[in-house]
């Protein structure tokens, strides 16, 4: 039994850097100079992905998303 | 059935050979010059494909055989292909002289395209200015019922990034002209013009396997090396007057393809796969095998072809920034990193060409810049000219020492063209 792992996918065309995320997943997501994010390469720790899915639903823009991983 | 044998061209010219020189070849002319697109089954030419060794030459180098498995396998849904003739480059002109004067073997290799992976439906996707050449052309096929499905042409607007996959079908598809989007993890393979399984491929990629599926993976490989077979046609500016279109055999040297004495080349630089390519010394450049792994294992790639050979006694950083502001500006606009990060690498671009003291953290402030947009647009635009920014600081980094100590070098005539450029060597 595997578990499926997430990674943190941002549509940078929807993304308007409003910075929510960055402020409700910080371990995963800094801002650049302008405020847009950068997320941290690599698969979503297992201890994160409540935070990251609260970051996923707090997009104003609905630009943050978690995809699955090909198991 | 013809009669007539046609044997493949011997030698490293190959589909410059079958240009006049003058206009477009007709499809009684074409047929003469290479014989009738085979009949092949769709097994039979991907294997041809496959064993040929072809890679895409629109940038991406990737086996073009594999590509189009990719795209048969695809489920139920009728594929679209495309031929992709956008050529947003300014320094590049090869795509443009192909579909000109020998579009009929562009769309035999669509054509093939299309029976190998069943589409219903194809597209030419080129500048406003070849299209009568390919809309002359497809009306000598459709009274022939040469084509497997209807082709129909678009008009690629005049923009670096419209040659973009998902560009390229967001135009087709009549949505933004010209504007890439952001596919997410779904490639275009899968998903693509009118959510069907779309093959995008580069012009000159689709006239050479239409020379494979004629004349053969040995014919294609009897030029070339075992790893990189085959020819490339290039666009090569500062060797003559006025830019030039090259084929050139893979793994053979730039010293030998252009006639020029590295070790008296007079070049300062030479610039390989264009603005979204990367800078190499003159020495290196003109004396390793001119393929796509050679490329890479310095830096940059042979992209689209595009080979500009910089002359010293110009001020390369004065090209860099001017180049960088021209792609600032051919960028859609629509990710915040990209419109942000190349506008903020312009400006220290232009300091260090034409104002340096004004220059904060000097020179080594930029390729942080360079890492701050690379991998974060919706396309590879910024990826690009955090390449060519990147390997150029490397490259001319004396020079940029000089700059630092000595001030701005002396203006001069710009040398990479730059379509429609501002007041030159100004600062924001």
């Amino acid at each position: 039994m595997s578990r499926t792992r997430f990674r943190l996918v941002v549509d940078p065309i929807a993304c308007d850097g409003a910075g929510v995320c960055a402020e409700l997943l910080p371990e995963l997501i800094s801002l650049d100079p302008w405020g847009f994010p950068i997320i941290a390469t690599g698969d979503v720790p297992p201890g994160l992905i409540d935070h990251a899915r609260r970051a996923v639903t707090s997009c104003p823009r609905l630009a943050l998303t978690l995809v699955p991983v090909g198991s | 059935m013809s009669t007539t044998h046609h044997a493949g061209p011997v030698g490293p010219t190959r589909l410059l050979a079958g240009l006049s020189g003058g206009g477009r070849a007709s499809l009684a002319s074409h047929i003469d010059q290479w014989g009738r697109i085979p009949d092949a089954t769709p097994g039979a030419i991907l294997d041809a494909l496959d064993a040929s060794g072809l890679r895409g030459h629109g940038g991406a180098w990737f086996p073009v055989g594999t590509k189009w498995r990719s795209i048969r396998k695809a489920g139920l849904r009728t594929p679209v292909v495309v031929a992709n003739g956008a050529e947003g480059e300014p320094a590049s002109g090869k795509d443009r002289l192909l579909v000109m004067q020998a579009p009929h073997l562009v769309l035999d290799g669509l054509a093939l395209a299309a029976r190998v992976t069943g589409a219903g439906q194809a597209y030419v996707f080129v500048p406003a200015e070849v299209v009568p050449s390919v809309r002359d052309a497809l009306a000598e096929r459709t009274a022939r019922r040469l084509d497997p499905c209807p082709i129909e042409v678009v008009v690629a607007p005049d923009r670096f990034v419209a040659g973009q996959e998902t560009a390229v079908v967001s135009t087709i598809a009549g949505r933004s002209p010209g504007l890439p989007t952001f596919q997410g993890i779904t490639s275009i393979r899968v998903k693509g013009v009118g959510g069907r399984p779309t093959l995008v491929q580069n012009v000159e990629t689709l006239a050479q396997a239409a020379l494979v599926a004629r004349f053969g993976p040995t014919w294609y490989r009897s030029v070339g090396t075992e790893s990189a077979p085959g020819t490339v046609l290039t666009t090569v500016s500062g060797r003559w007057d006025g830019p030039r279109i090259v084929e050139v055999p893979l793994g053979t040297t730039l010293a030998r393809a252009l006639g020029i004495d590295p070790a008296a080349s007079g070049l300062q630089a030479v610039l390989l796969g264009g603005y979204g390519g990367g800078w190499v010394r003159p020495e290196i450049a003109l004396t390793m095998p001119f393929t796509e792994e050679e490329a890479r294992a310095r830096g940059t790639s042979i992209g689209a072809g595009v080979i500009a050979l910089v002359p010293t006694g110009i001020c390369p950083l004065a090209e860099v920034a001017r180049v960088a502001r021209y792609m600032e500006g051919q960028g859609a606009g629509q990710c915040g990193p990209c419109v942000n990060g190349l506008d903020t690498l312009a400006n220290a671009l232009e300091h260090l060409a034409w104002r340096p003291q004004g220059l904060r953290g000097g020179a080594a402030a930029i390729p942080g810049l360079c890492d701050l947009v690379e991998g974060r647009g919706a396309c590879r635009h910024p990826d690009g000219v955090a390449r060519f920014v990147k390997t150029g600081l490397e490259v001319f980094a004396d020079h940029a020492a000089l700059h630092a100590s000595r001030g701005p070098c002396a203006p001069h005539a710009p040398f990479l063209p730059v379509p429609n450029e501002a007041v030159r060597g100004a600062v924001r």
